[in-house]
């Protein structure tokens, strides 16, 4: 079955001893000479001015370094796609826990003190606190209208069409906000001055950080310099927050004189001020015929952003291009818009968009599946879309997957027919528990949208070492993912050597080439081929050299590097031939390929506490080769287990534009007791633009279980449900009206 | 962190006399027991206190004993003890369930009733089974100690009969439970470290086809654990198999008067409440 030597195999991770055994060093247990310690003062009020800051009298605040607008060299502006978010407020606040003044001092509990005794006086604004208002613009506190971007996506006429529909179906869907809770909550240690910027710390991409801090201090680029230290975790928390951290402790230090500064925030400090899942509000309005015929489709998704752009006009794309599902439909429109509002911006978060439109159009075809009669499987048998069919940007479905075949797989795991036979009957006795089936069938995009990953254009390369070791060379992190492994498995299965030859380098933008952001599911998919591609032109070399007659590729290196000083191959980006994106009309490819699933839950719903139990859940993808099957299921069950608590638990309470439970003891994610067995299946179809076959499939497994647990729900209790979480209480109100 | 342990001080005494002594002399030494309550405002940096008694090594205050007709535990008995113990897994179920689905193992292995009590949260999960069991405290000072029944221990919001001089030493539980039925449910909505939005415990016993003793308490529907004695009042002496569940709801709902706070709304505890009272109620009766 397998004709590769690493590839397909579950190879150790890399960096997996040293995380067990403790060995690790994270970000704040690195042990620095002349560390200070830095602290943030934020803004209470989600709009204001502000009036004056004052600095508690007869404290010793010589002892401290202070940082305030005033104080950046260069442009106050944390530079994502603009630069309208400043480093720190200056005159006015947009949002709670907004950053207006830094401290530091080398004893962090003095720091932590300190923090209470600036009181910042703020005139407060009117405030807009949610996507109604920001709709509204009562009143407009972003450009000329409160939107960050519109994308329009139109293929035929979906107004005439929708007219001979014998089913038309409006509905609404919101999803709310989504904390990451990546186990080590921000972190970062800056050093600056006129000779340069070195910034170290938790983060998925170190050439953003290295942009911000650019546009920042107005410096050459190759006097700045970013480390990624060990990362626990990411989920897209640390794709834009980091540059902001690494601006607050790079410019404490460059008041400091160039002294070290770490900023670690503990958890309550994480959860209140980072960014989140966007919220947001899909409206579907949908015509079928009576045999269930998709016949047209008009969709209004609408993101709030809070109160910055940061990156949520990509989110809004992403999610804009997911939003009429795996379904063909000849007529349809897509109007998106991301919306400012006085909160704190929101951010990347496994999916990107797409969790969020999935859920409402996966939702959608089973109360149309209701209103029509029809089995949701049924529905869907008519309308998944078919190698050839086109999609809603005009793109032609190349990948040869067969969508029917891989729901009926999910289906007969789960026990589906069955179920949805008996647990009526069932649920017609007054026992209080409730149990329903249900289940979701979407993709997700590998890799950047459109010309993303053209614009991007990539580079990855690998490096002989003196001692006859290959090291891989590239940006992407290692966030607990397995990306490391990965690499060292196509890398040694480019140059046919063992796997414990590949090292792989720190992601230091002093060392390593830009091979873009760890992001997007791409790191795979699209870093992995330019890893394999750099080890296939090293074997060349090697070969060409005459090296490699015995095998012993170490050997060979080591010879290599003696004779010539060094060995390095490179490889950049090249889009797939097929690949035409038009950014403007957003027609075209929008991903050189999908990632496809359907996965299925069977839960119980019990009426005494209207609490939620998953009992079993089915997840079934087809994400091209697997590279290494231990790390692929433990990204699909992650993300399943984060899909649920999006879905059941995870609630963000705001008041006032700010995180009211940024605690984990009122902030609920899943706990292993409260999760079911994930059975995790993968069909494999090798892509052929990937590293042995290989698709994304990191942000895959947060698109599906939301859906498909709202549909189990809606088959439990015959109820209709539109927005997640589905808390208790929110399902109280369902089931015995409001 | 933004608790600062360099500006606290902890005094550990040897002996139950020795922290007594300590307590009279400096009431504002604030008793540790587990901390597993403490640490989380200490962290946070929301904990006033700077001194600390700290009981933990007092062997006074472990280790549970059975005599005929009574169960005493000492006020640093953990969790993992409670629910390890055969006699109290047979004749207090709802005690053992109730220390079950207390934080998780960790928090089992190191916070104590004493302190679960002590610290005054409406929401602790054990206060509602003592309630339901009739608990009996023993509060000590230097003055000597008293037994108090636990039904008038809380007195408001975080306030207590326990004086400044004082600390919880004992639990004392009347046996002969044989013949009664024991109801326990935590709706806390995760399967583990969750704070309840709910709980109910009930313990009662039928004879004679009646309800002839019931006892019945909840936490997170008012500022402390408390019995619904309203409640009880309707359900005690009425035949099993004509409960008045309708009248027992309504007393139900004047008995508790929950808020709307970060865990959940007042709409629904007290629907769930009602839902619990009503489930207890009908495993009483004829299948
Ligand atoms: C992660 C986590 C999960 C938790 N989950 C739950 C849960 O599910 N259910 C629940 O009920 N609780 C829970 N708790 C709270 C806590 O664990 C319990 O209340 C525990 O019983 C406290 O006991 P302790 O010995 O640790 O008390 P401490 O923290 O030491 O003290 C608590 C309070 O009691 C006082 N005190 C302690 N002992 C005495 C004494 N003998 N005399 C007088 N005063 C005393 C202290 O001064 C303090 O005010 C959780 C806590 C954490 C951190």
């Amino acid at each position: 079955m397998n004709d590769f030597a690493h590839i397909g195999r579950s190879v150790q991770r890399k960096e997996g001893r040293a995380k067990v055994t403790g060995a690790a060093s994270f970000t704040d247990d690195l042990r620095i000479e002349g560390l200070l310690h830095g602290a943030t003062v934020r803004s209470r009020v989600p709009r204001g001015r502000i009036t004056g800051i004052h600095f508690e009298e007869g404290f010793p605040w010589a002892e401290f370094v202070i940082v305030t607008a005033r104080d950046i060299p260069g442009k106050n502006a944390v530079a994502h796609l603009m630069l309208d978010q400043p480093c720190l407020a200056d005159g006015v606040v947009n949002h709670a826990e907004e950053p207006i003044v830094l401290l530091a001092h080398p004893d962090p509990l003095r720091v932590q003190d300190a923090r209470e005794r600036v009181r910042v006086d703020v005139e407060p604004l009117p405030a807009v606190l949610g996507i109604e208002e920001s709709l509204r613009c009562d009143p407009v506190i972003w450009g000329q209208d409160n939107i960050f971007k519109t994308i329009l996506i139109a293929k035929g006429d979906p107004e005439a069409a929708a007219a001979l529909g014998h089913l038309r179906l409006d509905a609404t869907y919101h999803t709310g906000a989504q904390e990451h809770v990546y186990i080590e909550p921000n972190a970062i240690i800056g050093e600056a001055s006129a000779g340069g910027v070195l910034v170290r710390g938790s983060m998925q991409c170190p050439y953003y950080v290295h942009h911000a801090l650019h546009e920042l201090f107005q410096l050459p680029l190759e006097k700045v310099r970013v480390v990624q230290v060990e990362t626990g975790g990411g989920f897209g928390g640390k794709e834009d927050y980091p540059s902001m951290l690494a601006c607050h402790a790079a410019l404490l230090s460059w008041k400091a004189g160039g002294r070290p500064v770490k900023i670690a925030y503990d958890r309550e400090e994480d959860m209140a001020c980072t960014t989140k899942r966007h919220p947001s509000r899909t409206r579907i309005r949908s015509a079928f015929a009576a045999d269930g015929t998709l016949l047209s489709l008009d969709v209004e998704f609408l993101l709030d952003g809070g109160a910055y752009m940061t990156l949520s006009p990509v989110v809004l794309s992403r999610g804009a291009l997911h939003a009429s599902g795996p379904y063909r439909c000849p007529d349809l429109r897509i109007r998106a818009r991301a919306l400012a509002t006085n909160t704190p911006p929101h951010g990347a978060f496994r999916g990107f968009g797409a969790p969020q439109s999935l859920f409402a159009i996966e939702r959608h075809m089973d109360e149309a599946a209701q209103r029509l009669g029809l089995d949701p499987a049924d529905l869907r048998r008519k309308n998944l879309l078919c190698t050839g069919d086109a999609m809603a940007t005009g793109q032609i479905m190349r990948d040869e997957v067969d969508l029917v075949a891989l729901m009926d797989r999910a289906l007969t795991e789960i026990r589906y027919a069955e179920k949805r036979a008996a647990y009526p009957v069932l649920n017609a006795t007054d026992d209080p528990v409730k149990r329903g089936v249900g289940f979701s069938v979407f993709m997700h995009g590998g890799g950047f949208t459109g010309s993303g990953e053209t614009m991007l254009n990539s580079v990855a390369a690998l490096e002989g070492t003196a001692e006859g070791q290959v090291r891989v060379l590239a940006a992407s992190t290692e966030m607990g993912q397995g990306a490391n492994t990965v690499f060292a498995q196509v890398a040694a299965e480019a140059l046919q050597a063992p796997v414990d030859l590949i090292v792989v380098a720190p992601p230091d933008t002093g060392l390593v080439p830009n091979s873009g952001p760890t992001v997007a599911s791409r790191t795979t998919q699209v870093v992995g081929k330019l890893v394999l591609d750099a080890g296939l032109a090293m074997r060349k070399t090697l070969l060409e050299a005459g090296l490699l007659q015995d095998g012993d590729v170490g050997t060979a290196i080591r010879t290599y590097v003696a004779r010539h000083g060094a060995l390095r191959t490179e490889s950049r980006y090249q889009k797939p031939d097929f690949v035409e994106w038009d950014d403007a009309t957003y027609r075209g490819d929008a991903y050189a390929t999908y990632a496809w699933a359907c996965y299925a839950a069977d839960l119980r719903v019990d009426l005494v506490s209207y609490e939620t139990q998953v009992a079993d859940f089915v997840a079934v993808q087809e994400v091209g080769r697997v590279l290494n099957p231990t790390l692929a299921a433990g990204q699909i069950e992650g993300g399943v287990a984060q899909g649920i608590g999006w879905g059941l638990n995870e609630e963000v309470i705001w008041r006032q534009g700010s995180m009211a439970n940024h605690q984990m003891s009122n902030y609920l994610i899943a706990t292993a007791a409260d999760l079911p067995r994930i059975r995790v299946f993968f069909e494999e179809r090798p892509y052929a633009y990937g590293p042995g076959g290989a698709k994304g499939l990191g942000e895959l497994p947060m698109d599906g279980p939301a859906p498909a647990l709202l549909n189990a729900v809606q088959h439990a209790l015959q109820v209709v449900p539109r927005q997640v979480p589905m808390t208790p209480e929110v399902l109280m109100d369902l089931v015995e009206g409001g | 962190m933004r608790g600062q342990p360099s500006l606290c001080d902890v005094l550990t005494p040897r002996s139950l006399d020795e922290a007594l002594s300590l307590r009279a002399a400096c009431p504002e030494a604030r008793p540790l027991a587990g901390g597993t309550d403490l640490m989380v405002p200490f962290a946070a940096g929301r904990l006033p206190d700077r001194l600390f008694l700290n009981l933990w090594g007092l062997e006074e205050l472990r280790g549970i004993t059975v005599s005929e007709d009574e169960v005493t535990l000492g006020a640093l008995t953990l969790f993992r003890e409670v629910a390890a113990h055969p006699l109290l897994q047979r004749e207090f179920p709802n005690l053992v369930r109730s220390a079950k689905v207390t934080g998780a193992l960790a928090i089992q292995s190191r916070g104590s009733l004493g302190g679960n009590i002590a610290n005054g949260s409406p929401a602790a999960d054990t206060p509602p089974s003592l309630l339901a069991y009739g608990a009996d405290l023993e509060l000590s000072s230097l003055r000597g100690a008293r037994w108090v029944p636990y039904a008038g221990f809380h007195t408001g919001y975080k306030c207590s009969l326990l004086a400044s001089d004082e600390l919880i030493t004992r639990i004392r539980l009347s046996r002969s439970r044989e013949g009664g039925f024991h109801y326990f449910r935590k709706v806390g909505t995760r399967q583990a470290q969750a704070i309840a939005k709910v709980s109910l415990a009930a313990w009662g016993r039928v004879a004679g086809g009646r309800l002839q003793e019931l006892r019945l308490a909840l936490g997170s529907v008012a500022p402390m654990p408390i019995r619904a004695t309203g409640t009880e009042g309707i359900l005690l002496g009425q035949p099993v198999t004509e409960l008045p569940f309708e009248a027992a709801h309504q007393a139900l709902q004047a008995d508790i008067s929950p808020i709307d706070d970060l865990r959940s709304s007042a709409r629904f505890r007290r629907r769930v409440a009602g839902n619990l009272l009503l489930e207890m109620l009908r495993g009483l009766g004829p299948a």
